[in-house]
């Protein structure tokens, strides 16, 4: 019985948690990642979830907005030329990206796991000294672009990444600029 | 054979196909280059090297460039799903492409078309999109390290970007891990994971328990994680050492021990490129070799 109760009350705290929101599909996690950037921005309160079972093809996410906003959050897309392929309601809980980091501490250098993706970073001189893991293709091309420059010379992977894995990685990349900054 | 199929980092380079070559950090194919960085072609060079060692014939890839917008992953899935029925491979490892649940399925079919079944490598996108399609028992052997184990260990994570937090949390024994990405059949027919210590790990159908098939925890070269492309470099020997006729746990053992003996002989440091301890492979595949 006790049991049962529990199991009710987390229920409705998971549709307390969904309820009111919308859900923005796009074509490619690239336009995901753009329509983030843009939303957040202009200060809307937006999540970069899991997308619901039915409509996932393999490597994708969905951007949550409050549904009261819909119609501000598609004129901002509209501006920036990104449309959403569908907006439908949420009706059910969603994966949530990864929150957890796992710090390594070298010496002269620190590295960062946010879930598959590690990014290690020079601790004097700032400079990005490697990029590991992960296994979508825009993981190399990404690295390209950011391994040998400080974290105020590297562009973004956020700007530069299209993928999860991509995600990931700014993720990383975000952690390190934070315990470097502190 | 040993075919390979991947990305480059390079939007332009067009899809293509044939025996590689390496020489000074270049790789090359059907007149094409490509740098050794990381990713596939860090993968390539170092099954390149192997062959060189064991004398086998040099790599066959298929190559496409891609930056993450998945054109170039899905011509080249298009591609190996029209000529792999008509193809002879011993070993088949499939390595940095856009995960895509359709097309993995239209590929694995056309694999399984094939006169003679060889022997399934997935490492990197494909070990990810081959677990999400509940695919992952057609594969002979997948590389996951800390983070790839704890998604495969996930039955819910369709990537390892939502793997969840009491899976992703440090201190998981990794036999656990394994067991519980077999108990949901998210595993291949083996794990080799990477990690302070590599393990070769095997579900044992009759125990139901998980056997540590070979384990190599020294050299000790802890800057090793942080080096991009050390995870690719294991996949191609592992892979080019079971072409040369080595059993999967031979051909692993070695591979383990050639790796940490590269990073060793290379005075690995956490600013290292995955390049430079490319060229002591062929030394540490020679001491890794007489250790068996």
């Amino acid at each position: 019985m006790r049991n049962l109760l529990q199991r009710f009350r987390a229920a409705k705290e998971r549709n307390k948690k969904t309820r009111g929101r919308s859900l923005l599909v796009f074509e490619h996690t690239g336009e995901v990642i753009q329509a983030e950037k843009i939303l957040k921005s202009h200060g809307l309160k937006t999540r970069v979830m899991g997308p619901p079972p039915e409509i996932r093809t393999g490597c994708d996410m969905v951007v949550e907005v409050p549904m009261v906003e819909e119609l501000q959050v598609l004129k901002l897309l509209a501006e920036a030329d990104l449309e959403p392929l569908t907006v439908r309601p949420v009706d059910g809980p969603l994966l949530e990206p990864v929150s957890l980091y796992q710090v390594k501490d070298f010496g002269d250098h620190l590295m960062v796991r946010a879930a598959n993706m590690k990014l290690t970073v020079d601790k004097k001189s700032r400079v990005i000294v490697n990029v590991s893991g992960g296994g979508c293709p825009d993981v190399p091309y990404v690295a390209a672009l950011i391994v040998g420059r400080t974290l105020e010379e590297a562009p973004s992977p956020r700007d530069l990444g299209s993928t999860l894995c991509g995600y990931a990685l700014h993720l990383a990349y975000e952690e390190v600029c934070r315990l470097c900054s502190a | 054979m040993l075919g390979v199929a991947g990305t480059v980092p390079h939007p332009g380079f067009p899809l293509t196909e044939g025996a590689v070559e390496i020489s000074s950090d270049i790789l090359r194919i059907d007149g094409l280059e490509v740098p050794v960085n990381r990713g596939t072609p860090a993968l390539l060079a170092a099954a390149w090297a192997v062959a060189q060692v064991m004398g086998r014939q040099a790599p066959h890839a298929w190559l496409v460039g891609d930056q993450g917008l998945g054109h170039g992953s899905r011509s080249l899935y298009a591609h190996m799903e029209s000529v792999l029925p008509s193809r002879e491979m011993d070993v088949l490892a499939f390595h940095y492409l856009q995960p895509d649940a359709d097309w993995h399925g239209r590929v694995l079919l056309a694999v399984q078309a094939m006169a003679e079944q060889p022997l399934l490598v997935a490492d990197a996108g494909f070990q990810y999109v081959a677990k999400m399609c509940g695919e992952a028992p057609a594969y002979d052997l997948f590389f996951p390290d800390a983070g790839e184990l704890a998604f495969l260990a996930d039955e819910k994570a369709p990537h390892p970007f939502y793997t969840r937090g009491f899976l992703l949390a440090d201190g998981h024994d990794v036999l656990e891990m394994a067991a519980r990405a077999w108990e949901h059949g998210n595993a291949a027919r083996r794990l080799l994971v990477k990690g302070l210590a590599d393990h070769l790990l095997e579900l044992d159908a009759s125990s139901g328990e998980v056997q540590v098939l070979a384990s190599v925890e020294s050299p000790v070269v802890e800057a090793l994680e942080a080096v991009g492309g050390t995870g690719d470099t294991l996949t191609g020997m592992t892979a080019a050492l079971m072409e040369a006729g080595l059993d999967m746990t031979d051909a692993a053992l070695a591979a383990m021990r050639a790796n940490r003996l590269a990073g060793a002989l290379s005075s690995a440091s956490p600013a290292t490129s995955i390049a430079h301890i490319i060229g002591y492979l062929p030394r540490a595949l020679d001491q890794a070799l007489a250790m068996s």
